[in-house]
């Protein structure tokens, strides 16, 4: 019994964390989990506006750690998910405001309450990185097919190794099947030579994610989205499901292109 | 790309061309492989220069082509060698052998 805490971190910033955080979120309450969501990057507090949650904030992380208020007080539940709720970073605070054991001592009280507690991580690996992986139960490496964030992806994966914690799974976000197939772009394959760890989902680049981070709506709710599929698939394959990876031939590029293909041009 | 994820993008094409990709490939290979052992390139040549002096101490060694370099297995990283020795001169080779005799396939001409 208890949640399972699934931290989700990259090392490199901007490769799509926080929007796997609240898609991986609203996928696991879409199909009956309580879930939590804990944005751990305090001082850039971004999970809340992904999640359309901005205007609701009272109390942070932080106010709970320095027990300005009751936990269930920072505590915002989604508006369209019942079974959804997120703990607001603090903006105006650094790092240092909250400690890894304090992280492990708020997750613990929440563990009776949830099925998921989902943390997003900062970029780095610095004492943020630290708080987020330390009550971590399962971890979620988070990149994109590019040399830097593989890099850092795998730099991440050694520090999980050096902190006994167990190796994580891979998210390879905004893949671009055509660039791929085009070898213009490190294929899935490539990257699980180059980092040894299992993949548990590829996201394929979507025109949809953007308007969905401006309306605060994630992707994961919009049926026909290739990315909020891929992160549907996530969900089910964290609750142990097997489900097939979805074929990225299908979403490859426009139709002119596939005809092209078919024609025989590049 | 023949792992599982290869049949995703359906079959491979035949040409010749290695696209950018390859290019990413080897270079994190080799970024990677530095990175896990927290050696830089520099001191990795130094490491090589000083190993190769102490085999030459024993015995005489191939310089030019001798290959030392760090792979990576799953998540290990390993120092590989490959050190050829220069021949020692045979006194009676007997050049005729290889044309009397039926071809072993278990022995290749660098076999004296």
């Amino acid at each position: 019994m208890g949640a399972k805490v699934v931290t989700i971190t990259s090392g490199k910033g901007g490769v799509g964390k926080t929007t796997t955080t609240a898609n991986l979120g609203a996928a696991l309450a879409k199909i009956g989990q309580k879930v939590v969501l804990i944005d751990a990057d305090i001082g850039l507090r971004n999970l809340d506006i992904v999640m359309g949650l901005e205007k609701y904030i009272v109390y942070d992380l932080v106010d709970v750690v320095e027990g300005r208020c009751k936990l269930r007080q920072a505590l915002i539940k989604h508006k369209q998910f019942p079974e959804l709720y997120l703990i607001p970073a603090a903006q105006t605070r650094d790092k240092t405001a909250v400690s890894p054991a304090d992280m492990i001592q708020l997750t613990d009280q929440l563990r009776g309450e949830f099925d998921y507690i989902l943390i997003d991580s900062p970029a780095g690996i610095e004492r943020g990185f630290r708080n987020a992986i330390a009550p971590a139960d399962d971890v979620l490496i988070v990149t994109n097919p590019e040399v830097s964030a593989v890099r850092d992806a795998d730099r991440i994966i050694g520090l999980l190794e050096a902190n006994n914690k167990n190796p994580g799974q891979l998210i390879i976000n905004r893949l671009k099947p055509e660039a791929v197939r085009r070898k213009e772009m490190l294929s899935p394959d490539d990257i699980t030579d180059i980092l040894g760890i299992r993949i548990i989902g590829i996201v394929p680049e979507d025109e949809n994610v953007v308007p969905s981070s401006n309306t605060g709506i994630p992707v994961t709710l919009i049926e026909h989205s290739r990315a909020g599929q891929a992160f549907r698939n996530i969900a089910r394959r964290l609750m142990g499901e097997k489900v097939p990876f979805m074929s990225l031939e299908e979403s490859s590029g426009s139709f002119i292109s596939r005809i092209a293909r078919l024609f025989g041009s590049k | 790309m023949t792992g599982i994820f290869g049949r995703l993008f359906g079959k491979p094409r035949e040409d010749e061309y290695r696209g950018s990709s390859s290019a990413a490939k080897e270079r994190l290979q080799f970024i990677l492989v530095h990175d896990r052992i927290n050696l830089s390139p520099d001191r990795m040549e130094a490491m090589k220069r000083e190993i190769l002096a102490v085999i030459s101490k024993y015995v005489d060694v191939e310089g030019d082509n001798v290959e030392i370099a760090l792979q990576k297995r799953d998540r290990d990283s390993l120092l590989i060698a490959e050190v050829p020795f220069i021949k020692p001169i045979v006194a009676s080779y007997d050049d005729s052998d290889e044309y009397t005799q039926p071809h072993d396939p278990t022995r290749t001409r660098d076999d004296t």
